[in-house]
C-alpha cells in the first residue's frame, strides 16, 4: 500500500485520480448494479460482505498485527449489537438515537477489549486461543440466559424491533427518492457500510505506518527483544485488544441497526472462526489480503447457494446433491486449496511484496 | 580484584533468583565499570542467562541490590531500562523475523525520536555491518545465523546504549562466524560502551574481556582479571579443555 501510494506523488498522478475516479464511480453505483443484475437478495449480502469486511480488519489488527490468537473475536460483535438493540428497542423500552448509541457500542466493546485482554497477557499461542474461546462462549451464553429472573436480553428469542438508524425524520429503514432516484433501505445502509469500511480502512492503514504498529509486529515477533527495545508490552497489547474490539463494536452496532433483530445465535463459536479464516485466507496482517478475503468468505458461499443447484441441472440434467449441502462442502473444499497452494493467504503481507519491489530502487545504499 | 564502588556503571549485591522453589541464583555480586568489558562464564545451568534477565528487569529478584549509574533498579520496568542505555541482547538474538532488516533496526531506535541522528546512526551500522546495508529490505528471518547475530548488535547498537548485556552471541554459529563478531564486540568495546557478555565459550570470551567471572550452580565462584582466569588452573580444567 505504501508502495502505492509513493507511486501516486511520483510520476503518473493523472491515471492515479482517474483510477481512483472509476474506484468510486463502482462502489457508488455498486448497489444498482447488484439489484438490477443478480436481484436485491445480493445488495443484502453485499451489506453484509461490509460488516464482515470492518469484522475481519478489526480482528487483523489482534491477529495479524499483534499475532494473539483470538477465537472470541465475535463476542465484541455481540456486545455492540446488544447494545444498540437495548438502548433502542421496545425491549427496554429506551429509543436513543443511533448517533449515541453506536459509539456507546463500540466504547463497550473496547472495554470488554481491555477486560479479555487484561488478565490473557502473558498468554502467547494455543493457550490464548482457548481463554478467548471460553471468553466468546461466556458472552453468547450470558445473553441467551439473561432472561431471568430479569429479563434484560429476552433470552434465546432475541431482541427485535430494533428502532432502524434514523437521522431526524430521515430513516434508513425506509425507501427513499433521492436525486431522481429511488434508493431502497438496503441500498441506503450500504452507503453508511462503505463510509464506515472505509474508515475502519484508513485507521488501520495509519495504524500500520505508525509507532504502534510496529510495537504490535515487533511483539509478534519476538515478546522479549521487543520488551528489550523498550516497548511497553502490556499496554501495547492491551491497545491491541481495546482497538479490535472497537472495530467489532462499530461493526455490531450497525449489524443491529440493519438486521432489527439480534440474538445469541448470532454471534457462536462459528461466526469467530469465519472472521479468522477471512483474516487468515485473505493474508494475515495485510489490509488488501484481509479486504478480499471477508469479500471471498461472504460471497463464495452465497454464489455455491445459488449457483450449485443450476450447475448441476446444466451439467447432469437433474439436482444430485441439495445446494445447501454441497456448498459447506465445495467452500471447504475451497479453503483447503488456497492453504495449500498459497499457505500465507491470497494476498500474502506487505513486507513479503516490499522486499521484491525495493530491490530494485534502492540497490545505491 | 574489585572495583570501587564509586567507579562502578552496574553494581549488583547478593542478587537472588528463584523460578518457584528452585534457587537459580544464590547471591551474587557483580561490577562493570565504565568502558569496561566483562565476561560471565560457565557451563549449563549455571545461572548466566538468569543473571541477564534479572539485570535486564525481565525476572523479578527475590532479594539483593542491582544499582545502575546511581539508580536502584528494583521494580524497574523492562521496557524502561533502555532509555537509561541499558540494554539486552537476548539469547537466540530475537530477530523480529517477518520485519526486514532495515525495520529490526529502526525497531532499536524505538524510544528515541531524534530523526536525523537516527539517520545517521543507521548508516553507521551499515558502515560497520555492509552485509546488513546489502540486505536492508530482507526479512530478518532470511539472514543466517551470524547475519542475524549481527543484526541483532546493530539494533541494539541503534539505542546508543550504555551498558550492553550479550547473551551467548556465539551460540550456533560457524566458527568463522564466531571469530567476526567477537571481533565487532571488542570494536564496539573500543568505542567506549561497557559490555557484559555472557558466554559458554570461555576462552573466545576471556580473550576479548578485560575482566571475568565464573558461574557454578548459582554463585560466582572465581573473580579475576580475564588473563589471570585464563591462565588459572582451575578454569583451563573446567572450561577450556586442557
Amino acid at each position: 500500500m505504501r508502495n502505492v501510494l509513493k507511486h501516486l506523488s511520483s510520476k503518473n498522478r493523472r491515471s492515479a485520480w482517474l483510477t481512483f475516479v472509476v474506484f468510486a464511480i463502482v462502489l457508488l453505483a455498486l448497489p444498482f448494479f447488484t439489484d438490477a443484475l443478480f436481484g436485491r437478495g445480493w445488495v443484502r449480502i453485499v451489506d453484509f460482505a461490509l460488516l464482515y469486511i470492518m469484522l475481519a480488519l478489526g480482528l487483523n489488527i489482534v491477529v495479524g498485527y499483534a499475532g494473539l490468537l483470538d477465537l472470541g473475536y465475535i463476542a465484541f460483535f455481540a456486545v455492540g449489537a446488544y447494545c444498540y438493540a437495548l438502548l433502542g428497542s421496545p425491549q427496554l423500552g429506551l429509543h436513543l438515537p443511533f448517533w449515541i448509541v453506536l459509539p456507546l457500542g463500540a466504547l463497550l466493546a473496547c472495554i470488554f477489549g481491555v477486560l479479555l485482554g487484561a488478565p490473557t497477557l502473558r498468554l502467547r499461542g494455543d493457550y490464548l486461543a482457548i481463554v478467548t474461546l471460553g471468553f466468546g462462549e461466556i458472552i453468547r451464553i450470558f445473553l441467551n440466559n439473561l432472561n431471568a429472573p430479569i429479563n434484560i436480553t429476552n433470552g434465546p428469542q432475541g431482541i427485535s424491533m430494533i428502532d432502524p438508524i434514523r437521522v431526524g425524520e430521515f430513516s434508513l429503514g425506509n425507501t427513499h427518492e433521492l436525486f431522481g432516484l429511488t434508493f431502497p433501505s438496503v441500498h441506503l445502509h450500504y452507503y453508511l457500510f462503505l463510509f464506515f469500511t472505509l474508515l475502519v480502512i484508513f485507521i488501520s492503514l495509519r495504524l500500520e505506518d505508525s509507532r504502534i504498529g510496529r510495537a504490535w509486529m515487533a511483539i509478534r515477533e519476538d515478546e522479549v527483544a521487543a520488551k528489550a527495545m523498550g516497548i511497553n508490552t502490556r499496554n501495547i497489547k492491551l491497545l491491541a485488544f481495546a482497538m479490535g474490539a472497537t472495530f467489532g463494536g462499530l461493526a455490531g452496532g450497525l449489524f443491529a441497526g440493519f438486521q432489527g433483530f439480534v440474538s445469541p445465535e448470532s454471534f457462536s463459536l462459528t461466526e469467530s472462526i469465519t472472521v479468522l479464516c477471512m483474516v487468515v485466507l485473505g493474508g494475515m496482517g495485510n489490509i488488501n489480503g484481509v479486504l478480499l478475503g471477508g469479500i471471498l468468505l461472504v460471497v463464495l458461499p452465497e454464489a455455491l447457494r445459488h449457483g450449485s443447484g443450476p450447475a448441476q441441472q446444466l451439467l447432469f440434467g437433474k439436482t444430485f446433491i441439495d445446494p445447501e449441502s454441497l456448498r459447506m462442502l465445495l467452500f471447504g473444499l475451497a479453503l483447503i486449496t488456497v492453504m495449500l497452494w498459497r499457505p500465507a493467504g491470497l494476498w500474502p503481507s506487505n513486507q513479503r511484496r516490499r522486499e521484491l519491489v525495493t530491490k530494485n530502487d534502492s540497490a545505491h545504499l | 580484584m574489585t572495583v570501587s564502588i564509586s567507579s562502578s556503571l552496574l553494581q549488583v549485591r547478593d542478587l537472588k533468583v528463584a523460578y518457584g522453589g528452585i534457587q537459580a541464583l544464590k547471591g551474587i555480586d557483580l561490577d562493570v565499570a565504565p568502558g569496561e568489558l566483562v565476561a560471565l562464564i560457565g557451563s549449563n545451568g549455571a545461572g548466566k542467562t538468569t543473571t541477564l534477565k534479572a539485570l535486564a528487569g525481565l525476572l523479578q529478584p527475590s532479594a539483593g541490590e542491582i544499582h545502575y549509574r546511581s539508580i536502584s533498579l528494583q521494580n524497574h520496568a523492562a521496557h524502561r531500562l533502555i532509555q537509561e542505555g541499558l540494554v539486552l541482547v537476548p539469547e537466540g538474538r530475537g530477530v523480529f523475523a517477518r520485519l526486514t532488516v532495515e525495520e529490526n533496526l529502526q525497531m532499536g531506535a524505538y524510544c528515541r525520536n531524534d530523526k536525523s541522528s537516527i539517520a545517521q546512526d543507521m548508516q553507521h551500522i551499515y558502515t560497520l555491518f555492509p552485509r546488513l546495508a546489502e540486505r536492508h529490505t530482507q526479512l530478518a528471518g532470511t539472514l543466517s545465523g551470524g547475519e542475524q547475530q549481527m543484526m541483532a548488535l546493530g539494533r541494539a547498537l541503534m539505542s546508543r546504549p550504555k551498558l550492553l548485556m550479550l547473551d551467548e552471541p556465539s551460540m550456533g554459529l560457524a566458527p568463522m562466524m564466531v571469530t567476526k563478531i567477537f571481533e565487532t564486540i571488542r570494536n564496539i568495546s573500543v568505542q567506549g560502551v561497557s559490555i557484559l557478555l555472557v558466554e559458554q565459550n570461555a576462552k573466545l570470551a576471556l580473550e576479548v574481556a578485560q575482566r571475568g567471572y565464573v558461574m557454578e550452580n548459582g554463585l560466582i565462584t572465581l573473580s579475576d582479571s580475564a588473563a589471570n582466569l585464563l591462565g588459572s588452573a582451575v578454569v583451563r580444567r573446567a572450561y577450556l579443555g586442557s
